[in-house]
């Protein structure tokens, strides 16, 4: 059993937790992901690892509640235990060649929470790194001074300009080459449609982009090919072959209607669990 | 005498027009009476030629005396001393292959129901038996490492503790049992079965760590620096295979791989399941194995009006039991035999809604030997469905060979074995579907039952 050592919300529906996991934390490294069952005969959910600290034995997960499997995770308290836990998971991310270069890291609303910890990393060996993250509003920004930290210079940008800069994180990024910011290499992660426009973006100017797909997955371990994608017109797998793969050839807009398959039932699991909860409550009452 | 019945006893199963909405077993086992009577059908043969089909060498005779004497639980402990999962081979294995082939009754009439029989004991020592009490084998002081706690590595397990190791099996998966429980259906094998056989082996000291990636969590070469001194890969048959038509990655299309496992691993058939399936009107399923049988008797247990079978050879060469294909048919899957999809179809939201089909002929025999299904120009036409099962078999998953120096593999993929299960690697063995690519549950059992013999070879040779 996995225990939850720590939980912090950090805004109003993205939730931290620390997990004891000794073994995943022994290997873990930037890019890689989990699956967790929360109950036994739960759904397995994969999540990308926020960070690790090997000498604690622990991994960080970052979470947002959208589905009935996060919902039930966000109920889970400090002391209480996960059923399943299982990794890393992934190819975990190619950083050492960037060693000393030019990097832009960019993250959309939860995918900052993965954006992260490459950002750290990279910052560690010595590169310069530009991070730019996108929210919704100023209430969904999270891990500020973190991602200040790990950073040379940290670029935060909403849709609503609430925070004081309305602007799309690919504004930003546009900006920087055209000021004549050379970029040895560009990694996006975040919303399928913004790594696609972030691709988009750095094509016309050749620099290399990577982006972290995070597809429906069962067993993530390379046996059920649901999490498969089309890259550069060959079938991958998110799981076995990524999650990194290069932007300019992966084909986005299939990734985001495969995304869609399950959204009625989805949907669906979410107001059940909901109904659930509002019968516990007045139940409480 | 024995009885020169020149039929088997039938086994009663659930009406097909019953059993195709639920997911209880179809075979309901023979009870006390019949199984004697089939047993006396067995003419205990001198030279066994049975036994030289089954290949984890099951005393076949022997057990059946057993049973026509009314010995039910020594008939199962016969069966114990060469195979640890009697219960899951007299259901899974395609014995119309295998022992019943080469029964002397087969040559004028059917063979013994040898498989109908080992179900029978296997069966009647667990409801008779429960409190059967394990007794852990004496320890020989020496650590081995199981990688995947499917049927070749729980095989694999079982011996080498019946010999005294100290074993431990490292599953990904959150629970044991490998393609017993993802794969293979519950109204075929059902799970408490499975789940008792993992508990027997568990009973006799073998550890179980599941949720552990060999290959990530840690490395075979980790397992060695941990004192395991010799290490069994039966890590299964790996990536799904797809039919690289255009359309096949539009909603509504899963390996069967996937379709199985959200079904028997995820239990998306309960009703109170949190797990998402979509249940399909109308289904083709690609493929004309005993994967695609499962996936099309699942596909009309979920639900869907139709399910159709699309396979590009004819009748004779369908790979699955002749038994699945039976089934499958009275339970109305429609078959579309020498049949080739080519294009997945589908609608704006690329949802499928049809595959598109083009009818084959058998030309001249391939590499395999079977004769090459050759397009018929024109013959194309469009099946109607709204989901596509792809049951065309899988290639190795690279997680192991990728992160083992020193582990030679073939070009496919595949761990390259000897016939005892010894690799390239000193004090790794494998065997299983890692090694053969996708094939049966027995031949799984049978690799890991050599590699056990030659793993405690290897491990007393160095002292």
């Amino acid at each position: 059993m996995f225990e939850i050592l720590e939980k912090r919300k950090l805004c109003s529906n993205v939730t931290l937790m620390v997990i004891d996991a000794p073994y995943v934390a022994k290997k873990a490294e930037p890019g890689q992901f989990i699956i967790l069952r929360v109950t036994e005969d739960g759904e397995r959910i994969p999540l990308t690892i926020a960070s690790y600290d090997r000498e604690k034995g622990t991994i960080t997960i970052i979470f947002q509640e959208v589905g009935a499997t996060t919902m039930k995770l966000g109920m889970m308290n400090v002391g209480d235990c996960l059923h399943d836990f299982v990794g890393p998971l992934g190819v975990a991310s190619e950083l050492e060649h960037l060693k000393g270069k030019k990097v832009a890291v960019i993250g959309g609303g939860l995918g900052c929470a993965i954006a992260y910890p490459q950002a750290k990393k990279l910052h560690e060996l010595g590169a310069e790194v530009d991070l730019i993250a996108g929210f919704r509003n100023t209430d969904f920004i999270i891990l500020e001074e973190e991602m200040k930290a790990a950073s040379t210079n940290l670029y935060i940008v909403t849709d609503d300009g609430s925070n004081g800069r309305k602007a799309l994180v690919t504004d930003v990024l546009k900006e920087q080459i055209e000021a004549g910011v050379k970029y040895d290499t560009v990694i996006a992660i975040g919303p399928v449609i913004m790594m696609k426009f972030v691709a988009l973006t750095t094509k016309p100017y050749g620099i290399k982009t990577i982006v972290s797909m995070n597809s429906t997955m069962v067993d993530g371990t390379g046996m059920c090919g649901g999490c498969r994608l089309t890259v550069g017109g060959e079938t991958k797998f998110a799981c076995v072959d990524g999650p990194d793969f290069d932007g300019h050839l992966v084909d986005f807009d299939e990734a985001m209607r495969r995304g869609r398959m399950y959204k009625t039932q989805e949907t669906a699991a979410v107001e059940a669990h909901r109904e659930h909860c509002n019968l516990m409550k007045m139940e409480v009452k | 005498m024995a009885n020169m019945s020149p039929v088997k006893n039938p086994i009663p199963e659930q009406d097909p027009n019953v059993r195709n909405k639920n997911f209880m077993e179809v075979s309901l086992g023979y009870d006390e009476a019949t199984a004697i009577d089939e047993a006396t059908r067995c003419l205990n043969c001198k030279n066994m030629p049975c036994v030289s089909g089954c290949p984890v060498n099951v005393k076949i005779p022997e057990f059946i005396q057993l049973i026509a004497q009314g010995k039910f639980l020594e008939a199962n402990a016969k069966i114990k001393e060469t195979s640890s999962l009697p219960a899951v081979c007299g259901r899974v294995c395609p014995q119309e292959t295998q022992c019943e082939s080469k029964c002397v009754r087969g040559i004028k009439g059917e063979p013994v129901g040898i498989g109908r029989l080992e179900r029978f004991a296997a069966d009647y020592a667990r409801t008779h038996a429960s409190d059967e009490v394990i007794e852990k084998p004496e320890s020989n002081g020496h650590k081995v490492a199981i990688v995947g706690a499917g049927p070749a590595g729980l095989t694999c397990a079982g011996d080498l503790a019946r010999m005294g190791y100290d074993v431990t099996i490292f599953e990904v998966l959150h629970t044991a049992g490998g393609v017993l429980m993802y794969g293979i259906p519950e109204f075929r094998l059902p799970k408490a079965i499975v789940q008792k056989e993992i508990d027997s082996l568990k009973a006799m000291g073998v550890k179980i760590i599941t949720n552990f990636v060999v290959g990530r969590t840690e490395t075979i070469d980790d397992l060695f620096a941990e004192g395991y001194e010799a290490i069994f890969v039966g890590s299964g048959a790996g990536l799904p295979s797809f039919m690289r038509v255009p359309g096949e990655n539009m909603n509504g299309v899963y390996s069967a791989n996937e379709y199985l496992t959200r079904i028997n691993l995820m239990k998306a058939y309960k009703e109170d399941s949190d797990t998402p399936i979509f249940r399909a009107k109308n289904v083709a399923v690609v493929g004309g194995g005993n994967v695609a049988m499962d996936a099309a008797r699942c596909a009309k247990r979920m639900g869907a009006e139709n399910v159709y079978i699309v396979y590009r050879r004819g009748e004779a060469e369908l790979p699955a039991r002749k038994e699945e294909v039976h089934h499958a048919k009275e339970e109305g899957i429609e078959f579309h035999l020498l049949t080739a999809p080519v294009e997945v179809v589908g609608n704006e939201d690329f949802w499928v809604t049809g595959l598109k089909c083009q009818k084959m002929e058998l030309g001249e025999p391939d590499a395999s030997g079977r004769r090459r299904p050759v397009p018929i120009e024109g013959s194309e036409y469009i099946l109607d469905t709204d989901a596509v099962i792809v049951a065309i078999g899988t290639s190795p998953n690279p997680l192991i060979r990728s992160t083992t120096p020193g582990l030679e593999t073939n070009r496919r993929g595949c761990i390259v074995a000897d016939e005892v299960g010894a690799t390239s690697k000193d004090g790794v063995f494998a065997g299983g579907d890692a090694v053969t690519g996708a094939a049966t549950v027995i031949l799984a059992m049978g690799a890991g039952k050599s590699a056990a013999v030659a793993m405690d070879e290897y491990i007393k040779s160095k002292k």
